[in-house]
């Protein structure tokens, strides 16, 4: 289009010069070239603003925060750095409280990955039925999305607090003795599993039933013909054709339980909740890379935390690939 | 990544409605009625109705809590009906708690972090989906990539650099790193590739109208609907967003989830007040969900992955 503009102008151009003529051709030849600039450039320009925003605030901070973990930094003095090579990593290595968090961060996310998928699939399928009210269902489902992690925790604190909430006296109804939900380990990471649960399954139940909905109905009519249960279908028609966003909700859920902190922290009891309970019973490693950096002022330990929780990811990522393969082998 | 889809019309949620499926064309009947042949069953709707109880009671049981005294709450068996001090207990968690402050800060946060996502995803998400440029598939997939970064991983970084810029403690310091978003332009770029027609923007050209000013004048119309919907749901992750506001913040000028910590971090446990606080906090995006709920469900199921 640019050239074809400028074709035109040099068609068009007076024999002759004279001074109004020079005065338009310039103008018109600056035009010409302000428009392929425009068309040039403002693309760039368009989609620039993110780029720039996530280098600065994104990115950049990523790469650095490996520098910072070769270092000493106290948080009162950031911008004193004293260079220690891999030092904060063998401290890591030697530390029970980071195997601790590291261990507790794969219970918890298995715990509350793992069911919260399950369930999110089972809601899909019934939300995926004609039915009335189905508006109603879908907002209740995402009801829990729109409670911040705070308001959630708090909640869910209370509902398992050991002498007078909900869960204990419901038990107590049944003739269960009272479980102490935050001081023992294994009901702690159960409780705050379920805050993590009952935040994100219906979100992830609306990804699953957008994708139910765009499953060509052939495939269920061809499947019925061949004499499939209504079992038979959901296994072998429903979930191979949601494969994708299964994939895309297990990506999601890893590194959500990664980072996970707010749950944890505010279940423990406030800021200083950071500890994760009195013996660490349920200390993540997003509690430790605070307790670090802005309990016990050691910004470069805390960066350390950081680059285990991004190999930790990347380590899950590489395992569900080996299993995928594995399972593909083998089928 | 090609298994991505979105269907033209965001703003047309009763397409996926399938209780009234005779507003559409055939085409859409059939989808609809092919897609799911199954009656829901009483065994379905006892299920579902179980689901709903569950999601929405613990927000129902905040309002009980936080309606009633402290000594009621911590007896058992627990209240389960409203008690007669909401607006006392409201009005105390608003002045005590520093809540007042922090519904403030949050809204100014959420709302511009909103604004600038919106317009800065549909700026790149119309040169994505209708203009030409080179680089224009590998510059997407990195945006793609970006949201694989847990932002998380940066914030010692982040938080020296805010303490260098002197935005420690400042509302800033949580909107700057937060400006764009990733979801947001794949998702304009979904909706605008199929929503805008190539035709229009070749006539804004012919026009002689330069780059900004179809955007201005051509895509912006077009693109309100998905614009609302990212204006929406980017305003419930800022409102919720916790680890950064709460490494950045302190007490004195908090978001809310910075201040629903400290609610529970005093001496003496007032769990009504607590309740209330975290009432509260969650009652904007209530109202907003009870008032646009079917414009984010059809927002959240047109941006899912499909396949």
């Amino acid at each position: 289009m640019a050239t074809s503009t400028t074709k035109a102008l040099a068609g068009e151009e007076p024999p002759g010069p004279s001074r109004a003529g020079d005065g338009t051709e310039t103008s018109r030849r600056r035009g010409a070239w302000l428009h392929r600039l425009d068309v040039k450039g403002a693309p760039y320009a368009f989609v620039a603003p993110f780029f720039v925003v996530f280098a600065a605030f994104s990115f950049y901070p990523l790469i650095y925060t490996s520098w910072i973990s070769l270092h000493d930094v106290e948080l009162a003095t950031l911008d004193v750095m004293e260079w220690v090579a891999f030092d904060n990593y063998v401290e890591l290595w030697g530390d029970s409280r980071f195997w601790n968090a590291l261990q507790n961060t794969i219970t918890i996310g298995i715990i509350s990955t793992v069911p919260q998928l399950l369930m999110a699939l089972g809601i899909a399928h019934l939300l995926n039925y004609r039915m009335r009210a189905s508006l109603f269902f879908r907002v209740a489902s995402l009801v829990p999305y729109a409670t911040s992690v705070g308001a959630a925790a708090l909640v869910f604190t209370m509902i398992f607090e050991r002498d007078f909430g909900m869960i204990n006296w419901g038990l107590g109804l049944v003739g269960v003795d009272p479980v102490n939900w935050e001081a023992d380990k294994w009901p702690a990471q159960v409780a705050i599993s379920t805050i993590v649960i009952w935040r994100w399954t219906g979100y992830n139940a609306l990804l699953y039933l957008a994708a139910m909905q765009a499953i060509p109905a052939d495939r269920y009519e061809a499947a019925s013909l061949d004499g499939a249960s209504r079992w038979q279908q959901f296994r072998h028609v429903t979930v191979p054709g949601i494969r994708s966003t299964i994939v895309f909700t297990i990506v999601l859920s890893t590194i959500g339980a990664t980072q996970l902190f707010g749950e944890p922290l505010i279940f423990g009891q406030g800021p200083n909740g950071v500890t994760g309970g009195a013996n660490n019973q349920y200390q993540t490693l997003g509690l430790l890379l605070y307790e670090e950096g802005w309990k016990n002022y050691q910004m470069g330990r805390s960066a350390t935390v950081a680059w285990a929780m991004f190999m930790l990811l990347v380590l899950a990522f590489v395992a569900q690939r080996l299993i995928k393969r594995l399972r593909s082998r083998t089928s | 990544m090609t298994t991505h889809s979105l269907p033209a019309r965001t703003d047309a949620p009763a397409r996926t409605e399938p209780e009234k499926p005779a507003r559409h064309g055939g085409r859409r009947l059939l989808r609809e009625r092919a897609g799911r042949t199954h009656h829901a069953g009483p065994l379905a709707y006892i299920l579902l109705v179980l689901m709903a109880v569950l999601s929405i009671f613990p927000l129902y049981w905040t309002m009980v809590a936080a309606s009633t005294d402290n000594t009621r709450v911590s007896q058992t068996p627990p209240p389960f009906l409203p008690g007669p001090n909401l607006f006392s207990n409201l009005a105390r968690a608003w002045d005590e708690a520093a809540m007042g402050k922090a519904m403030i800060n949050s809204t100014i946060v959420a709302g511009v972090i909103a604004l600038s996502t919106v317009f800065f995803a549909t700026l790149a998400g119309f040169a994505f989906a209708k203009l030409r440029f080179k680089g224009r598939n590998v510059l997407l997939m990195l945006v793609i990539g970006t949201m694989m970064v847990p932002p998380q991983l940066g914030v010692v970084p982040l938080f020296m650099m805010m303490s260098e810029l002197g935005w420690s403690q400042q509302l800033p310091a949580v909107i700057f790193p937060t400006l764009v978003s990733a979801v947001g332009v794949f998702f304009m770029r979904q909706y605008l590739s199929e929503a805008l027609p190539d035709e229009l923007v070749e006539a804004g050209r012919v026009d002689g109208a330069h780059s900004l000013r179809i955007f201005w004048s051509i895509v912006l119309p077009v693109a309100r609907p998905a614009m609302a919907v990212i204006f929406m749901i980017t305003f419930v992750h800022a409102w919720n967003d916790f680890f950064w506001p709460f490494v950045v913040l302190d007490m004195t000028n908090p978001t809310v989830p910075v201040a629903l910590t400290q609610l529970s971090a005093g001496y003496v446990r007032d769990q009504s007040l607590i309740m209330a606080g975290a009432l509260l906090g969650t009652l904007p995006l209530l109202a907003m969900f009870i008032v646009f709920g079917r414009q984010i469900v059809s927002g959240i199921m047109a941006g899912a992955v499909k396949g």
